[in-house]
């Protein structure tokens, strides 16, 4: 293949992976849609299968039996089996669109040189972070969030930040570069998913305390508070190390390879900072008495928030008065 | 988490060695006021405060010019907002990060830091040597705990759990006599990362505000051919920080030799510079014998800490002046600032010398000429493939003698004039185009000027900002405690045997666990403990 086969490879992989991302969620919504329809036919005590998935005990609530159909059990499961498979696909796909987008470069380098492809890569990384955690602590039910995600994120970056491939300015040719954002982008897909749950923390925390959890809806399909909290937790917990080599190490010395001073306060570097310090208070919030769960979840937001602005909002707001912005 | 806030001692949780901090200060002593705000300001409330105004207090940093990185920007904001920028100027929101209020919270910060790893690490120390703590009565009653029967005898049974448990790295409580349980602890690696991780995060701290008290950084425009040596005056910018001395300055010198770029002549990118490099021959102390080195964007020349960088480069276009009495007035490169990705570049070219007036001339330096009515002369890419000076000319005084400073990229305009235009359809002002290797005569005998040949200039910065070392060291143990902080589980374990109430010749085992920390997986160590409990029983 030729650089310009790559390159509009990657462009059709794109578009690929956003319709199996449609997909994907339109499984999501039936696995739950049909969860709602459940009918109250029997009376039968099954274990909460997704409290236990967690690895958390069932709390009073959802230990309480509750009507299940077992046939419709299963059908919920099938589609949210579907739902998973799909995203599989249109990650490779996702994945796929990136390597090509760098193949698709004379000279080849790394896929992140501008909006466009910071956008494709972040939002794989959340793809990735989902898939290869939801392994280890079981985020099935998550996919109907982040494939909604997925799509918006990837029909964005389509529509207003596309733009043709091509090589890299020479202030971005290091490898210290693909250190710094590969792992700020693996660290923000965690993040991303963490903060996906701790939204779902307070959106069910809300819905519990006014009463308006309906059996069988999304919400009261999720893990219980607890479990979702210490989720939320962990995700954070796995990102933030990840974040500090990126923040703090890596985007560092390249910066003292580049412009000869490892930290310039450069708008980037101010709100890379912040988000770090942001998701350190996260951390600190959840070991004081007080501010465990909701008041946690929060700071947890405002971590993530700050982490958006970081990417999209200096490059638009700051343009060329950072070093960092690849906006042009 | 919640369990380790009652139980101090073992320290591996890491909760908070000050619970909960008295609200109202006590109306005592001042010793005993003192002990309170100490004390408040140690808690980890306050932390939590103190790291929320440190994020807070940075984002004006981001929003408003600093001086420390774009002075240029500051005077633009100066001068487009004058009352507004005393009342900033004022706040210190030109120098965020060396303002009064910024240095205030971190080091609120670092006390509260050093407040609160000190008496932990004494707990720590203690709970180091501590034996795991002695099994509860009921067993049963933990969040994770197992019984079932076996024929061996309960010494033996025991002997082997303790086996089971060190194997598992656990940290276990040999004197089985007596209590007839074995009680095993581990984790405690976890409270030593969390400590390890605050200190280096002090350490770094004082890292990195030793390196901007005593570090700078200077930019140097030289034109190839040029040289350049290490003394405040050859900077045309320079940073310092606060507690920097000139002498400080490494006395390294180097000569700008050559200077390669190469833009992309095709595609959707055409004329982004793929790659540029400048050859230097340099000296890092005088009397050194000269080296060469290829200076290139990302591959700084360090000497001795000081790094020198290539961070920009442009046309110094080469000509000779020649007067209204026909003597050389000027002659050499005039450095020209890209005001664009095109590199059309902007510059002045002041000749005091020149007789009976003195002469300036103020214009553009086009690197491939293009002209259309609409646009007026522009650069169509950035190499020098067809050079073009286009330049309007002055005569009168250039204002250089009356003491005030001038930037060499303006012309003082109150006492000049142009020449008169000969083709008054472009203006009335007349306008000079060479190109290279033409001469033009200024109207009105007053001189002439020629374009001799296209020169480059780069631009180096020099910095150094000592201390990176030991900041970068910082980190890695910081990360390296912090993955200790996080992912380490303290964790306990008991297993008792005794006599079966039913049937006296078996024993029954009961094991059971605690974790100290949330989210680990403590049924799963539970069923794997079980496991090798009964499969070596079985054995035996
Ligand atoms: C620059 C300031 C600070 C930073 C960046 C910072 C960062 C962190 C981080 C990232 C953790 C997470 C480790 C974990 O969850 O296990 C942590 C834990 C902790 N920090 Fe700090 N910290 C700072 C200041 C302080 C101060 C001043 C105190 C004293 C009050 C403190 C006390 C603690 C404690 C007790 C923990 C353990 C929490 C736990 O493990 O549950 N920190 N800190």
């Amino acid at each position: 293949m030729t650089t310009a086969d790559f390159a509009a490879f990657s462009n059709n992989a794109v578009m690929f992976a956003s319709i199996v991302y449609v997909l994907a969620f339109v499984a999501h919504v039936t696995e739950w849609a049909t969860g709602r329809a459940v009918t109250v036919t029997e009376v039968t005590e099954v274990a909460e299968p997704e409290a236990a998935l967690v690895g958390g005990s069932p709390s009073p609530a959802q230990a309480a039996p509750r009507p299940v159909d077992e046939d419709h059990e299963e059908r919920v499961d099938k589609w949210g089996r579907i739902g998973l498979a799909l995203t599989v696909v249109a990650v490779l796909l996702h994945g796929a669109a990136l390597v090509t987008r760098g193949l698709g470069a004379d000279p080849i380098r790394v896929p992140w040189g501008n909006m466009y492809e910071f956008t494709l890569a972040g939002s794989f990384g959340v793809g990735l972070m989902y898939l290869l955690l939801g392994r280890r602590y079981h985020l099935r039910w998550m996919g109907l969030p982040v494939t909604a995600f997925e799509v918006v994120v990837l029909m964005l970056a389509g529509l207003l930040l596309y733009v043709p491939a091509g090589p890299l300015v020479p202030a971005l040719h290091s490898y210290w570069l693909v250190i710094h954002v590969a792992a700020a982008v693996v660290a923000s897909g965690a993040f991303a998913v963490g903060a996906i749950a701790a939204v779902l923390f307070l959106v069910k925390d809300r819905a519990g305390r006014r009463g308006s959890l309906r059996p069988g809806g999304y919400l009261d399909r999720l893990p219980e508070l607890n479990a979702l909290d210490r989720l939320s937790y962990r995700l954070h917990a796995f990102g933030f190390p990840i974040w500090t080599f990126a923040a703090l190490v890596a985007g560092p010395i390249w910066a003292e390879y580049a412009w000869g001073r490892y930290w310039n306060w450069d708008p980037k570097e101010v709100w890379a900072f912040i988000t770090w310090v942001v998701y350190a208070a996260y951390l600190h919030a959840r070991a004081t008495a007080g501010w465990r769960g909701k008041a946690a979840a929060v700071i947890a937001l405002v971590g993530f928030a700050t982490l958006l602005f970081n990417f999209v909002g200096i490059n638009f707001f700051f343009g060329g008065g950072s070093l960092h912005s690849y906006a042009g | 988490m919640t369990s380790t806030q009652t139980d101090p001692v073992a320290g591996a949780g890491g909760a908070a060695p000050n619970p909960t901090p008295p609200s109202q200060p006590p109306a005592l002593a001042p010793l005993e006021l003192a002990r309170w705000t100490w004390r408040q300001l140690t808690s980890m409330r306050t932390a939590l405060v103190l790291l929320f105004l440190l994020a807070l207090a940075a984002v004006p940093g981001s929003v408003v010019p600093q001086r420390d990185i774009d002075q240029v920007a500051v005077a633009d904001w100066e001068r487009d907002h004058p009352t507004l920028a005393r009342v900033y100027d004022a706040l210190g929101l030109f120098s965020v990060y060396d303002s009064v209020w910024f240095s205030a919270i971190y080091i609120l910060l670092m006390v509260s830091l050093v407040g609160c790893v000190v008496p932990r690490l004494r707990i720590y120390w203690r709970g180091m040597r501590a034996r795991p703590p002695r099994a509860p009565r009921n067993l049963g009653r933990l969040p994770e705990s197992r019984r079932w029967v076996v024929d061996a005898p309960p010494d033996a049974v025991l002997q082997e759990a303790a086996g089971v448990l060190r194997k598992r790295r656990y940290r276990v409580d040999s004197d089985l006599a007596g209590d007839g349980a074995v009680a095993a602890e581990r984790g405690y690696l976890r409270e030593a990362g969390n400590l390890l991780f605050h200190a280096s995060v002090l350490l770094v701290l004082v890292a990195f505000a030793f390196g901007q008290l005593y570090g700078y950084k200077g930019g140097v425009i030289t034109v190839v051919g040029q040289g350049f040596s290490n003394a405040l005056s050859q900077y045309d910018d320079f940073s310092p920080g606060s507690l920097f001395a000139p002498d400080d300055l490494s006395p390294l010198s180097f000569t700008v030799e050559d200077f390669d770029v190469s833009f992309l002549t095709s595609g959707p990118n055409m004329g982004q510079p793929e790659d540029f490099s400048a050859k230097v021959r340099y000296a890092a102390e005088p009397g050194d014998e000269p080296q060469d080195y290829d200076l290139k964007v990302n591959h700084p020349l360090t000497l001795d800490g000081v790094n020198v960088f290539l961070v920009g480069h442009g046309y110094a276009p080469v000509v000779t002046v020649r007067d209204g009495n026909g003597d050389v007035a000027y002659e050499g490169p005039v450095t020209f600032l890209p005001q664009d990705a095109s590199f059309a570049s902007f510059g002045v070219l002041k000749v005091p010398d020149a007789a009976p007036d003195q002469l300036g001339f103020e214009g553009l330096f086009l690197p491939t000429y293009g002209f259309t009515m609409a646009r007026g002369p522009f650069s169509q890419f950035p190499d020098d493939l067809d050079p073009v000076l286009s330049l309007v000319p002055y005569r009168g005084d250039l204002g250089l003698d009356e003491g005030s400073p001038q930037s060499v990229y303006q012309l003082d305009k109150d006492d000049l004039r142009t020449f008169k235009s000969t083709d008054a359809s472009r203006g009335s002002a007349a306008r000079l185009k060479l190109s290279p290797g033409d001469t033009v005569e200024l109207p009105d005998g007053a001189g002439s000027i020629t374009f001799d040949r296209v020169d480059r200039w780069v631009k180096l910065q020099v910095s150094d900002t000592p201390g990176k070392g030991l900041a970068l060291l910082g980190v890695l143990l910081g990360i390296l405690g912090l993955m200790g902080s996080l992912f380490i589980r303290p964790r306990r374990a008991w297993v008792r045997a005794s006599a079966d109430p039913e049937d006296g010749r078996r024993t029954v085992v009961e094991l059971a666990g605690l974790d100290r920390s949330s989210g680990g997986d403590l049924a799963g160590e539970i069923d794997e403990l079980e496991r090798q409990l009964r499969s070596d029983q079985e054995d035996s």
